[in-house]
């Protein structure tokens, strides 16, 4: 196998020539004679499978000029910009008072970042660095919050503070600290609290009443409750503004098929309703080991799937004035899209129009990041800025798109 | 944090005074090529990154990502209980260098299987708690390693358990997601069943 020199359209390109080199293996053995009872469904016999791992974004931002913006399609009156580039890992994203944008990373950065407009050039600050796992962050009246796997603290008078940021306060320090679907997105919701998941801490596992939930707390870190069960890994929600219902996105569990489980976005109707996991997936199938003697039908439905392995990250319920009145309340999410699929989708932003019965249907919004099977970039988050304009994280590439209507 | 501690982890003394005579001498070796340079690594990680010395991997055949991703981790000071010697080493690497010393050492003849038999049942057991783990999907069915994820075929046993055991103790955050839902469930003894099997691999 020949080496080939790294650069970053290579680096994309590398396993699909690996898949190719490769001899197929011969036909697959009765599996079901020969492999003890744990091996039984993995993919063994499938030498497309066998090439599937987490994709990697390289440890380099992709320059400005080399971004893929003129692959980007949107719907039409729609056009993206790069906002902001050099942001590596760049993943969840928060508007402070003044104008800046926060940026927070994960396992390749352990960053947070601030964005500020200078004049229509943006100029990118670290004030954080060496975080474990600093994916969630929310901003609130001045004070920054970062949540990691382990806890959650509090930077305040952030935004006049960028260039000698405060030493931060410590708000809650007992989260399990699991790295396995640990780190966090959190958001403060209607009612003042500040809502943060605790993951399943493995793929697919019966785990104890620590994890596979929502829960919520005070600022102060006081009164944590929970509010969701049933629940794998959420890394974006947000309240639906005219119902204030809070709506999820869930990581559904791997290596099952390809095509099961779908993904789920999920409406929370009431607090302490089960979401099925690890028992029924998609509201649709009972897990093949954890499922039996459950029913779906004892756990609330996802309001709507999303597609297999898809890895809805950030949503935000658009309540901007610039883009047509269909979207007015509807969600934007970003998928990340699959890794463990041998087809790769999603890599997209789409929209979620929901009814005044609450009935969802998506849309695609923000698409053409997949490409010969590879991903030129990887949505992470959206921002609604106050003009109207969204905006969006690409982790893959260490950039922020910027998406306007009209004009 | 003396010069002396660079090299603690290296098996003789003659060798750590040619590692600290190199290392100090390092702006002038900066303009060397990366081949040049790479002998300084080559003290600890062995004649031409196949290793000898007891916890440090070989590097000869890793793939080129993941000696990039691993030199960025270290540049960063995020690698957790690494030999305090990396962080040194990785300070000043500009991107070129991560690039440079990733594409070398991916040229360099991977190590092959240690001379000595492996004791079977451990070997067996190894075998079987890999596939359990999908361990093949990432690191391919011949554990040669792709992109970030490491060649594990004939690496040094007791490196390989020592990176299992920090990926679950958190030491050493993984380059992206994967080894962490891997590596949670799974025993010191299992760990150390599987990097028996890894190092005798063939």
């Amino acid at each position: 196998m020949k080496k080939t020199v790294i650069g970053l359209a290579v680096l994309a390109s590398c396993s699909l020539a690996q898949a190719q080199d490769k001899p197929k293996p011969g036909p697959a053995k009765p599996a079901a004679e020969e492999e003890p009872f744990w091996a039984i469904g993995r993919p063994k016999a499938n030498a497309d499978a066998m090439k599937m791992a987490p994709v990697p974004a390289p440890p380099i931002p992709t320059a400005a000029d080399k971004l893929p913006v003129k692959k980007i399609k949107l719907p039409p009156g729609f056009k993206v910009e790069v906002w902001a580039s050099n942001i590596l890992d760049a993943r969840g994203m928060r508007l402070g008072d003044k104008g800046t944008v926060f940026v927070s990373s994960l396992f390749v950065a352990g960053k947070i970042y601030a964005v500020v407009d200078k004049g229509g050039q943006r100029e990118v600050k670290t004030i954080a660095e060496k975080l474990f796992l600093p994916n969630g962050i929310e901003f609130h009246k001045g004070a920054l919050y970062v949540a990691t796997p382990k806890d959650l603290t509090r930077y305040d008078g952030i935004e006049d503070r960028l260039d000698s940021p405060p030493k931060p306060v410590m708000v809650y320090d007992k989260f399990p600290g699991d790295v396995p679907h640990g780190w966090k997105f959190i958001k403060i919701g209607p009612d003042g609290k500040l809502y943060f998941p605790v993951g399943a801490p493995c793929n697919i596992c019966d785990p104890s009443d620590k994890y596979s939930q929502i829960f919520r707390m005070n600022l102060d870190g006081t009164g944590v409750e929970s509010v969701v069960k049933g629940m794998r890994n959420t890394v974006g929600f947000d309240w639906h503004p005219k119902t204030g219902e809070l709506w999820f996105g869930d990581n559904q569990r791997d290596w099952l098929s390809e095509d099961m489980p779908l993904d789920e976005v999920n409406r929370v109707t009431k607090p302490g309703q089960h979401f099925g996991f690890p028992y029924c997936h998609s509201g649709l199938m009972t897990d093949p080991v954890y499922g039996w003697g459950k029913s779906c039908k004892d756990y609330v439905k996802p309001a709507l799937t999303i597609g297999p392995h898809a890895a809805p990250l950030g949503m935000r319920f658009y309540t901007g004035k610039m883009f047509p009145a269909k979207y007015r309340n509807a969600i934007f999410l970003a998928r990340h899209g699959p890794w463990n699929r041998t087809e790769k989708y999603a890599a997209d932003v789409v929209a979620i129009l929901i009814d005044a019965k609450g009935n969802a249907r998506m849309e695609p919004f923000l698409t053409g990041l997949v490409e010969n099977n590879q991903y030129l970039g990887r949505p992470a988050d959206v921002l609604v800025m106050k003009d109207g304009s969204l905006l969006v994280s690409d982790d893959h590439n260490g950039a922020i798109y910027r998406v306007s209507y009209g004009k | 944090m003396t010069t002396t501690g660079r090299f603690t982890g290296c098996p003789t003394a003659s060798r750590f005074w040619i590692g600290a005579a190199l290392l100090l001498a390092a702006p002038p070796v900066l303009s060397q090529s990366i081949e040049k340079r790479a002998e300084l690594c080559f003290v600890c990680h062995g004649a031409q990154g196949r290793s000898s010395t007891p916890l440090v991997p070989s590097l000869a055949g890793q793939p080129a990502f993941y000696v990039m991703a691993q030199l960025f981790l270290f540049r960063d000071e995020r690698r957790g209980t690494a030999p305090p010697g990396m962080y040194d080493a990785a300070r000043r690497l500009t991107d070129g260098d991560l690039r440079g010393f990733g594409e070398h050492f991916a040229r360099l003849k991977p190590p092959g299987p240690p001379a000595a038999k492996p004791d079977p049942q451990r070997f067996a057991r190894g075998r079987a708690l890999a596939e359990e783990h999908h361990c093949p999907v990432c690191h391919n069915p011949d554990y040669s390693g792709r992109e970030q994820m490491p060649r594990l075929a004939n690496q040094r046993e007791d490196y390989l358990f020592k990176a299992l055991r920090d990926y679950k103790s958190g030491n050493r955050v993984p380059y992206g997601r994967g080894m962490e839902e891997v590596v949670a469930p799974l025993t010191e003894r299992e760990f150390a069943d599987l990097a028996h099997y890894l190092a005798y691999f063939r």
